[in-house]
């Protein structure tokens, strides 16, 4: 129980900013995967080749 | 603000970690292979060089491509345009590649973060490998049960249906696995496995026939060897997650 005190205490001040860290972390995190993996244009498509390859993202 | 930036460091280390050890498996496992595949690929699209030279079948002609050092007897395989010739043009492949697993492994860990801080549940490095683990099935396993890793110069359905299958399977193996692992209704554990079966029961998109220049044996190879380097890139970046993502929830390391 203090345990879980401490956590909110010191962790996550409130949910509303743990909420919006985390969406924050989820758009970030998805747009770096959608330009490394996903993205169509020529240099990117060529930089990225062998990484795409490699984790098995459908590259073309 | 704050809580946000450490999140974000924490996935910074992590990702920057397992992108840096994928970067290193990779060099020894698919790297060498696709390079090899590449070959193949380009005698699938258009031969290269020099069409005309082909046409008389003398046995030894020592004509002079355009590319000089292809002059083989026979018309067979030319290495294609993206392989490396010199030294200066495989460092920049290198380091290209390089930048892409750390923006991987960034990218991915950014979403295990987030979703570590949004459960709440307790972490720590071995917890992590958990998560990695189900980052695994999810971002690897799922989607290669109906899109096999695949090599330059493999025959394959339209690029933008592959993208979208993908990504289906991916989402819907993540919100099963959510489902399974944190849900405490039965009803809701259900409709998470129904729901991560379902891009598999419609089926990925396949070309009529399977016409790629690759021989499967190398496939075969490279499709284990990808998903070998994908389940080291994701225990340690999960367990990593979970170390750093354990100061970011400032937990001490007490049972919960």
């Amino acid at each position: 129980m203090t345990m879980l005190n401490s956590a909110i205490r010191s962790g996550a001040a409130s949910s509303v900013q743990t909420v919006a860290a985390a969406f924050g972390a989820f758009l970030l995190g998805a747009f770096i995967l959608f330009g490394v993996g996903f993205a169509q244009p020529q240099a990117i498509h060529d930089a990225a080749h062998d990484g795409r390859h490699s984790f098995a993202f459908p590259c073309h | 603000m704050t809580l946000f930036r450490r999140l974000f460091v924490a996935a910074l280390v992590a990702g920057v970690l397992s992108g840096t050890a994928a970067s290193v498996v990779q060099r020894v496992t698919t790297v060498p292979l696709i390079l090899e595949a590449e070959r193949y690929e380009v005698v699938t699209t258009s031969p290269p060089v020099a069409p005309t030279q082909l046409t008389p079948a003398a046995p030894a002609h020592a004509g002079h491509d355009g590319a000089g050092h292809a002059a083989h007897p026979a018309p067979v395989r030319e290495l294609g345009e993206a392989v490396p010739e010199t030294a200066e043009e495989a460092f920049q492949r290198l380091w290209l590649t390089v930048a892409t697993n750390l923006l991987v492994g960034i990218g991915y860990a950014l979403l295990v973060a987030g979703a570590m801080l949004l459960v709440r549940a307790p972490v720590d490095a071995r917890r992590g490998l958990v998560w990695g683990l189900g980052g695994f099935i999810a971002f690897a396993l799922a989607p290669a049960t109906g899109l096999p890793p695949e090599l330059p110069g493999m025959g394959g359905a339209e690029l933008e249906a592959r993208q979208i299958w993908w990504l289906a399977a991916a989402f819907c193996a993540t919100a099963g696995l959510f489902a399974v692992a944190f849900a405490r209704n039965r009803l809701v554990v259900a409709a998470g496995v129904v729901v991560a079966a379902l891009p598999h029961l419609v089926g990925a998109p396949h070309p009529e026939s399977a016409a790629g220049a690759v021989p499967p044996e190398m496939a075969a190879r490279f499709a284990v060897l990808s998903l070998g380097t994908a389940a080291l890139f994701w225990a340690l970046l999960g367990s990593a997650c979970g170390a750093m993502m354990q100061r970011v929830l400032g937990r001490p390391d007490e049972e919960a």
